[in-house]
C-alpha cells in the first residue's frame, strides 16, 4: 500500500469559474469559491478575487500556485510603479504587467488571469489573460473550467450600457448556471464590484444562489 | 577548477547535479530508495484565544512505521508554530530554514513576527522550488493582528482558513471539524475538537497512528502538550507466558573442545601523531 495519495500531492488548483463584466462608471467581478487538489476540496471558502492595487482586482484560474505568485509579483511591480508615478496605476498597465509575467513564462505556468478594475483614463476595463499569455480587452469575459458551460447564455444575455445592479445580477446567474453544470466549480459566489468610489465585496451563500432547471 | 586564493564557494540551496544521473539508473533498472513519508494527519484551528495545532506521531517508510512516537508540530517562532505532512525531511529542513529567518527578522524589527510573514516566507520559498520541497504544512500563530491559520501546499499556494486539515489523514480530520467546529470555542472545548480530529486520521488512516500532539498558542503564552493523548494504549498481559528454566528437558551433552593449531602475535608500531 502506497499511503502517499495522489491528491496529496496534486498541486492545488482552482478549477473555477470566473467572471468581470464593465459597465458604465465600473467594473463587476465574480467567482465561484472551490479549490480542488485532485478529487478533493482543498478550500470550500477560498477567494479567488485577489486585490493587486486599490482599484484593480484580478480573478485567478488554474495553479493556485502559479497565480497566487504572479498576483504578488504584479501588486509589487504596480505599488513600485504607483510610487514612482505619483498617481494610481491604470488598469491597462497592470494587465500588461500580467500578460509580460505570463507569456515569458508561459511553458512553466498554468494560470487564466482576468483583470479588471477601474482607472480615470478609461473607466470600468477588463482584461482577458488566457493560458498563452496573450491579453485582450473585453465588455465582458468570462473564465475557467466553469465557462465552457455558459458562453452560449453570456452571449444570449450581455447587452451592452447595463447598469451596476443589472451587471451584478448577470454575473450571479451566469456563476450559477456555471457551478451546477461543472464539478471543479461550487460553493459560494464572491462579487467584488470596483467603481471611482471604491470597491464593494458581496458574498451570494450557496443556499441563497439563483435556481434554474434541475431536472 | 579550486584555486588557492580564491576558493569555490558551495553554492547554496539543494544540488539537482545528480538528477540526471539518477534518471540514467532507474532507466537501468535500478530501484529509487523512498524517502520517508509522514503519511499524515495535521490540523489547526482557531478558537476564542487562539489557534490550536494538532499533529499524530507516526513515521512512515513506504508500508513500514519508521518512527512510533515522532514530533510533527515544529517550532517557528515564540508565538508560532507550523505542522509538517509529506517528506519528514523537507518538512523538517524547511521549518528550520524558516525559523532561523524569522527569528533573524525579529531581531532585526524588534517587534513580534507577524504571521502573514512565515507565511510568504514558506509559500515563496516552495514556489521556487516548483513543488520538489514535498512540503505541506499548517501555520498557525499568534500575532498583534490576531489568531491565524495557514494551510500550505507543496506547489506553494496557501489558504487562510478558521480550521485547516492536511496530510493523509485530512479527509477523516475535516470531518470532524465539518461536523464540530464553530466559532468561539473554549479552549477546553477546542482540544476536545482538535483531539478528535487527530483521533479521527489515527484510526480511519494506515498512514496516521500512534500518539496525539497538541500546541495551544495564546496571546503571550504556548502550551505544547507533547503526547496530549495516548490513542493506542498497549495492552497489559493477563499473566506470564515466559517458560522457566528447565522446561525443555536436556536428553545428552557432548562437550568438544576447540584445538588450537597455531599461535601468531604480531606486533604494531605505535601511530606518530606527534605532527
Amino acid at each position: 500500500m502506497d499511503c502517499s495519495t495522489d491528491w496529496l500531492n496534486a498541486p492545488e488548483s482552482t478549477g473555477t469559474s470566473i467572471m468581470a463584466v464593465e459597465f458604465n462608471g465600473g467594473v463587476v467581478i465574480g467567482a465561484d469559491s472551490r479549490s480542488t487538489t485532485g478529487a478533493y476540496i482543498a478550500n470550500r471558502v477560498s477567494d479567488k478575487l485577489t486585490k493587486v492595487t486599490d482599484q484593480i482586482y484580478c480573478c485567478r484560474s488554474g495553479s493556485a500556485a502559479d497565480t497566487q505568485a504572479i498576483a504578488d509579483v504584479v501588486a509589487y511591480h504596480l505599488n513600485f510603479h504607483a510610487m514612482e508615478l505619483g498617481e494610481p496605476p491604470l488598469v491597462e498597465t497592470g494587465a500588461a504587467v500580467f500578460r509580460e509575467l505570463c507569456y515569458n513564462y508561459r511553458d512553466s505556468l498554468v494560470a487564466g488571469i482576468l483583470v479588471a478594475g477601474w482607472d480615470r483614463k478609461k473607466g470600468g476595463q477588463v482584461y482577458s489573460i488566457p493560458i498563452g499569455g496573450m491579453c485582450v480587452r473585453q465588455a465582458v469575459s468570462i473564465g475557467g473550467s466553469g465557462s465552457s458551460y455558459v458562453y452560449g447564455y453570456v452571449d444570449a444575455n450581455f447587452k451592452p450600457g447595463m447598469d451596476k445592479e443589472e451587471c451584478v445580477s448577470f454575473v450571479i446567474k451566469t456563476l450559477s448556471l456555471a457551478m451546477a453544470r461543472d464539478g471543479s466549480s461550487g460553493g459560494v459566489v464572491r462579487v467584488g464590484i470596483i467603481t471611482p468610489e471604491g470597491v464593494e465585496r458581496r458574498v451570494v451563500l450557496g443556499t441563497e444562489l439563483p435556481k434554474f432547471y434541475e431536472g | 577548477m579550486a584555486m588557492v586564493l580564491a576558493p569555490e564557494i558551495p553554492e547554496s540551496g539543494f544540488s539537482f547535479e545528480n538528477c540526471k544521473r539518477n534518471a540514467d539508473l532507474t532507466k537501468k533498472g535500478f530501484a529509487v530508495p523512498k524517502a520517508t513519508k509522514t503519511g499524515t494527519t495535521i490540523v489547526g484551528i482557531i478558537y476564542k484565544d487562539g489557534v490550536i495545532l494538532g499533529a499524530d506521531t507516526r513515521a512512515t517508510e513506504d508500508t513500514t512505521v519508521a518512527d512510533k512516537n515522532c514530533m510533527k508540530i515544529h517550532y517557528l517562532a515564540a508565538n508560532m508554530y507550523c505542522c509538517g505532512a509529506g517528506t519528514a525531511a523537507d518538512t523538517e529542513k524547511t521549518n528550520a530554514m524558516i525559523a532561523s529567518q524569522l527569528e533573524l527578522h525579529r531581531l532585526n524589527t524588534n517587534r513580534v513576527v507577524p504571521v502573514v510573514t512565515a507565511n510568504q516566507m514558506l509559500r515563496q520559498y516552495l514556489f521556487r522550488y516548483q513543488g520538489y520541497i514535498g512540503a505541506a504544512l499548517i501555520l498557525g500563530g499568534v500575532d498583534n493582528t490576531g489568531p491565524h491559520i495557514y494551510s500550505i501546499f507543496p506547489h506553494g499556494s496557501t489558504d487562510k482558513l478558521p480550521y485547516a486539515t492536511m496530510g493523509s489523514g485530512s479527509l477523516a480530520a475535516m470531518a470532524v471539524f465539518e461536523s464540530r467546529w464553530k466559532p468561539n470555542l473554549t479552549e477546553e472545548e477546542g482540544k476536545q475538537v482538535v483531539r478528535d480530529a487527530i483521533a479521527a486520521g489515527i484510526f480511519n488512516d494506515l498512514g496516521s497512528g500512534s500518539n496525539v500532539d497538541l500546541c495551544v498558542i495564546r496571546k503571550g503564552s504556548v502550551d505544547y502538550l507533547r503526547t496530549y493523548d495516548e490513542a493506542n494504549k498497549k495492552g497489559v498481559r493477563q499473566a506470564s507466558y515466559r517458560y522457566p528454566k528447565g522446561t525443555t528437558a536436556v536428553l545428552s551433552t557432548k562437550v568438544k573442545n576447540v584445538v588450537v593449531e597455531e599461535v601468531s602475535v604480531r606486533h604494531i608500531e605505535e601511530m606518530d601523531t606527534s605532527s
